[in-house]
Order: C-alpha cells, then structure tokens, then sequence
C-alpha cells in the first residue's frame, strides 16, 4: 500500500504513514467512513427498492403506447378509459395494434389465514404482442376458463409450492368466490401496495369483477407500425382523442411519469427520498469529521512543513492521498455489510432490495468525492496562515 | 561594504499582534544587517521579541511595517510564491523540534530535501544517510520521533534544518528542551557544520557556554535592540541596492557536497 502510494503520489506517501502511525484512530476513521457508506447504503437499498417495485408492474406488459384514464397518476390508480378508444386509435397511421387491459386488487386469504393483496391483470389470451416473452405460452393456456398467472414471489405463500406449479399441476386457489387455477406463474414480487400479481385472462377478469365490463378496461395498450415512432404515434393518438378524459404516452413516459410520482408525491416516496438524502448528509458529515478532524490533529507538523517551504498543493496531496485511503478501506467494509443488511431486509420484506453496481460505484465515487472534498475544505484553515501562527 | 550582499537586512521593523483593544506591540524600529557566514547569537528575556524576529526574517510570519530583505528579496508584501520559494533555502530550528511524528528520523530529513524536487534518490540517501550519521545518529536512522531522546529529536530537526545546505540557518532556542549536557552537543555541532558550509546562522539562546562562539550578539528587550556586540563594518545601513544575491543558488538543489562535505 505504501509502495503503491508513494508510486502514485511521486513522494513518500506521507498521508499512509500518517494513517498508520495511530491505527486506532486509522481504524475509528474507517469505522466512520464504513457507517457513512451502510447509512447511505441502507437509504438507497429502501428507495431503490420503492422504485424496483413500481417498474416492476410494468414488467408483464410489452407496449409502444399506453392510453389511461385522466385521472392516473400510477398505473394501478386511475378510472377507466372507454373502449371505443380502442377502434379510434387504431385508425390513426402508424398504430398496429391495441388491446384493452383492465387491472384491479384483489384480496386472497393465504393458507395461513391472513390476507394478501394480488395485483390483477386482465388482458385477452390472444394478445400477446402485448406481454413479456416469458409470459407468451402461459397467457395462451389462459383461454381456459377460470384459470390464472399466479407471481412466484407472492409474499407469504410456499415459494416451494409456487415453484411447482405447472400446467399439470395446478394450483387450486379462491378470490371473490371464484375459485381459480393457477397453471404458470409470473414473477413479479412483493410491492408497497401489493404482495404478488395475478394473470388472468379478460373473460376470467370480467368474472372476477362483476361490476367491471368489457366496454371499460382500465388502459388501452398500442403497437406501433415497425419505423413508427412511438412518441409521434402518441400525439397523433392523442389528436385523435381530443376531448376525451385520457392521456396518451409512451409506456416509458407513462412509467417516468409513475416513478417521479410515487416517489415524490407519496407520503412512502417522500420518506424513502428524505431518508436517502439525510443519509448522504450525514455520511457526508461523518467523512467531514473524520477528515478535518484528522487534518486538525496534523497541523502543528504541516506547519512545520510549510515553514520548510512546501506549498499548498502538497498538503491538499496529503490529505486527498487519506481521503482516498480512508475513502477504500472504509468502503469496502460498509459495501459487505450493506449487503447483507440488503439481504436481511429483502428476506424480511420481500421486497427487492438488492446491491447494484451503479449504486456500488456511485456511492464509491461518492464517498472518495466526499473525503476529498472534506480534506480540502479542512486544510483551507493552513491556507491562509502564516506558518509561525500554527505552531 | 563587502563584496558579499548580506543576507539578511532588517530596516525600521515594527510588529503587533493581536487587534483592537488587544492590539500590543511586541517589536519597535528593529533594525539589523547581518554579515554572510556569521553566527549571531539573539538573547533577551522571555517575551522581548526574540521569536517574533526571527519568524520574521524567516519569512514565517507576515511583515507588517518596515523592512526585511532575505537573499536579496523584500518580503513586506512578498506574494506567497515568493515567500515558499525563500522558505525552501532556509534552515529553521525550531523551539520544540516539531518533527513529523509518523516518519522516522530518515525520512524526516528526507523531507528537508524532497522540497526541492525528487533528484536523485540515492544521493538523496546518502545525504541524509551521511548527515545523520555526523550528528551521531548511524544508529537510529529509522526510529520514529516517540523513540527517540529530547537530545536525538532536536539533532534530527538539525539536520533536517541542513540537509539542503541552506545559506540561512535560524535557530529558535534549539537546546531549551534538553539538558545542559545535550544542548551544548547541539549546539555545538550546528556551529560546526554551519562554520564549515559558510551558513549565515542566527541562533536565540540563552546558553552562555556558547557566546564565545558567536561572531556578534544582539540583545532584545521590549522589542528593542539595547545591546550589539561584535558588530561588523557592513552593519551600517546598506547603501547598495538591487545588487545581485551572490548567495542564491547555494541552497538550492541538493548537491553531492552535501553528502561529502563534513
Ligand atoms: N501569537 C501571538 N499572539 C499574541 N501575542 C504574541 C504572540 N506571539 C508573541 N506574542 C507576544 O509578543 C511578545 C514577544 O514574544 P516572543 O517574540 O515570543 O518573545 P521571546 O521569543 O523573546 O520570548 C510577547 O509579549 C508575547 O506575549
Ligand atoms: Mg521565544
């Protein structure tokens, strides 16, 4: 390490051996750095995750556009658009194709007794242009009366016996008395609003929910013409539908749109987004302690090295070179435990809390910025005064 | 007027510390001229000012009012380039010998070298190597300050202070941390080895074995010079102007001298 450092700063690496010389307080430092890294670490894992969890109902759906109702701020929120929009959409050049989907909750008493919620899609059997490849030969099977896609991931059921389902195993179940079979799974996962999904075929949906017809579905999916481009097939769309309470977008719009949303405007985003944020302020004022402290408790000896004439840049050197010291051995440390805090808390939960290398590497280069930035803001006071004044 | 420029050359310098009401003044009208090669000695007792001066014309503390001339540059208003680049042909004792307490002696002189470049390192060691060894420490090369006697620490900064062969040597009160015995052996070698090198030194210190040393002896008290002994032809005030610094390029770079002389 020393060897390295020394390489790569072209001097004795000074800021190593400062370190080593106390390695309690190295090791304190560390500590510090680490416990910045987990707090942040753990801020990010419960947004990430919030946001996992709204893309992931995005997921089974394969669409170009998407027609919703007015009032919709998520995709599981909203009215319902009326189907005609279905026929006047398709008559607007550069769409291929539209199917009708409707979506609702339904309540599912597990095994145990206690109460699930199930996302619900309905979408017809033969459209499959409109679902996620995997999904294709399952939604066919879907024809099938009373039949369902149950998520493999549902929180609170047997991921065993999830696991096992199959066309000839079947898994019996009953929602709002209707009792249903599941022949495939989805995999989707547990949510903030939901503990798992359903597929279901529009009949079957439509059974499910007597109140609900055909003529209403909750959004209508669109397939542009190959060359299409999606975002003018939606203005034109859009055109088309003038009047009506309904916004046209692209999915993805559609999909932004929902993240910006839930994460800013709900109450569970707004939690999630402050606690990340006040979770990089205080790590960031941990690794500012750390580092100025440091620098504090070295002045009186970079002093003495300014009176022999060495320039600012050279401790501005000395104190990037701890930054980057501290910045990787506290890092790492707080990366393991991260993760397996990550993975108490999606074994917990059910929700996806996972590692990420974007995360990983933001929260790196964060963490040596941060360090950096904190040495170079504590050795302003050494900036100014005159070295007879420090001593 | 000699040939040579002096080194130093202080003119109508006044110091204050602090501000406002706080406000005292802890030097008046300092004048003083040192001759090239010389050991001056500063006395007075505690608070008259020795510090100050020296921090002074060691380019380590901003000059208020008046004058000081190191090497041939004004420092009043010095830009801080300036001042680093003066810094760095300087040789400072100081009071505590404040070495870097996470290097060893090796590389605490090493320091006092690196300043000006990385050169070359193996004569870079061998200066190092060969200086320590002259002030009689072959045997703690890479002890870290904290194992190291009072007397060891303070040849360490002594050598640090040398190792570039500076044309300037200031030296705070170097033995007031050590006892009689080991002070003197400081002392005495920094005589030495500036003697040899041709260092202008100033050198604050109340032990009175050394006086004998000195070329002259300036006495502060209240931030006035009451006593000069041993003055010297050029400590009239200096009369030529922008001559050129006959002394500067001695405390550049690290030369094989510095490893061979001695
Ligand atoms: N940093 C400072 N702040 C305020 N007053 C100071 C400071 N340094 C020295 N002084 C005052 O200036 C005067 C001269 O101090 P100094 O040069 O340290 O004296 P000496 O070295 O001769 O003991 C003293 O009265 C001292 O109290
Ligand atoms: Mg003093």
């Amino acid at each position: 390490m020393a060897k390295l450092l020394g390489r790569l700063f072209g001097r004795l690496p000074i800021g190593w051996l400062q370190l080593v010389h106390n390695r309690t307080r190295m090791a304190a430092a560390i500590a510090g750095v680490a416990f910045a890294n987990v707090l942040v670490f753990v801020q990010l894992g419960m947004l990430g995750a919030l946001e996992g969890t709204i893309v992931a109902t995005y997921d089974p759906l394969r669409a170009d556009v998407v027609i919703a109702p007015g009032d919709a701020e998520t995709l599981t929120d909203g009215s319902l658009v009326a189907r005609s929009a279905v026929w006047r959409a398709l008559a607007v050049p550069g769409v291929a194709a539209a199917a009708p989907l409707h979506l609702a909750k339904v309540d599912f008493t597990r095994p145990d007794g206690a109460i699930a919620s199930l996302q619900v899609y309905g979408i017809a059997p033969e459209a499959e242009a409109f679902v996620a490849p995997a999904l294709r030969e399952d939604l066919a099977r879907l024809r099938l009366r009373d039949t369902a896609l149950l998520d493999s991931a549902t929180r609170g059921l047997d991921p065993d016996a999830l696991a096992a389902i199959g066309p000839e195993r079947p898994y019996v179940f009953e929602v709002n008395g209707l009792t249903l079979s599941a022949t495939g799974t989805i995999s989707l996962g547990a949510g903030f609003t939901a503990d798992g999904a359903l597929v279901v075929s529009d009949q079957t949906f439509l059974r499910l929910y007597g109140q609900r017809v055909s003529g209403a579905p909750s959004r209508v999916l669109l397939r542009v013409e190959p060359g299409a481009v999606p975002v003018a097939v939606a203005n034109a769309v859009a055109a088309r539908l003038a009047g009506e309470p309904v916004v046209v977008s692209t999915l993805e719009a559609a999909m932004e749109a929902d993240l910006a949303y839930q994460t800013t405007q709900r109450p569970v985003g707004l939690i999630f987004g402050f606690g990340a944020a006040i979770g990089v302020l205080v790590g960031i004022v941990i690794v500012y302690q750390v580092l100025s402290t440091d620098v504090a408790d070295h002045l009186r000896e970079y002093a003495t090295l300014k009176a022999m004439g060495y320039a600012h840049p050279f401790f501005l050197g000395i104190v990037f070179e701890e930054a980057l010291v501290l910045g990787i051995l506290g890092f790492l440390p707080g990366l393991a435990l991260a993760t397996g805090i990550y993975a108490v808390m999606a074994g917990a939960t059910g929700l996806p809390v996972e590692m990420t290398l974007v995360r990983a590497s933001a929260v790196f280069l964060g963490t040596i910025a941060a360090c950096a930035i904190s040495g170079a803001i504590a050795t302003r006071r050494l900036a100014g005064a005159d070295p007879a004044e420090l001593f | 007027m000699n040939a040579a420029v002096s080194p130093v050359v202080v003119a109508g310098l006044d110091h204050w510390f602090g501000a406002g009401e706080a406000r005292k003044q802890a030097l008046f009208d300092v004048s003083l001229v040192l001759d090239p090669g010389t050991l001056t000695i500063l006395m007075g007792p505690s608070g008259s000012g020795k510090t100050t001066l020296l921090t002074l014309m060691g380019c380590l503390r901003e000059v208020q009012a008046g004058s000081v001339r190191l090497l041939g540059t004004e420092l009043a208003g010095a830009p801080e380039p300036v001042r680093v680049g003066l810094r760095r042909r300087l040789g400072f004792i100081f009071q505590a010998h404040n070495l870097h307490a996470s290097l060893t002696a090796r590389q605490n002189v090493a320091m006092g070298l690196a300043v000006h470049g990385r050169g070359d390192p193996a004569l870079q060691t061998r200066a190092v190597e060969h200086l320590l060894r002259l002030l009689g420490l072959g045997e703690r090369l890479d002890y870290l300050p904290d194992n190291l006697s009072g007397g060891q620490k303070q040849r360490v900064a002594v050598a640090r202070a040398l190792v570039s062969n500076p044309a300037l040597v200031f030296a705070d009160e170097p033995t007031a941390a050590l006892d009689k015995e080991s002070g003197h052996t400081v002392v005495a070698m920094l005589r030495a080895l500036g003697r040899e090198r041709g260092t202008t030194t100033v050198m604050v210190t109340h032990d009175n074995r050394i006086l004998d040393l000195a070329d002259r002896i300036v006495t502060l008290e209240d931030g006035r010079i009451v006593s000069d002994t041993g003055r010297s032809r050029s400590s009239r005030p200096p009369v030529r102007a922008g001559v050129n610094d006959p002394t500067s390029p001695r405390g550049d770079l690290p030369s094989a001298t510095a490893a061979t002389s001695g």
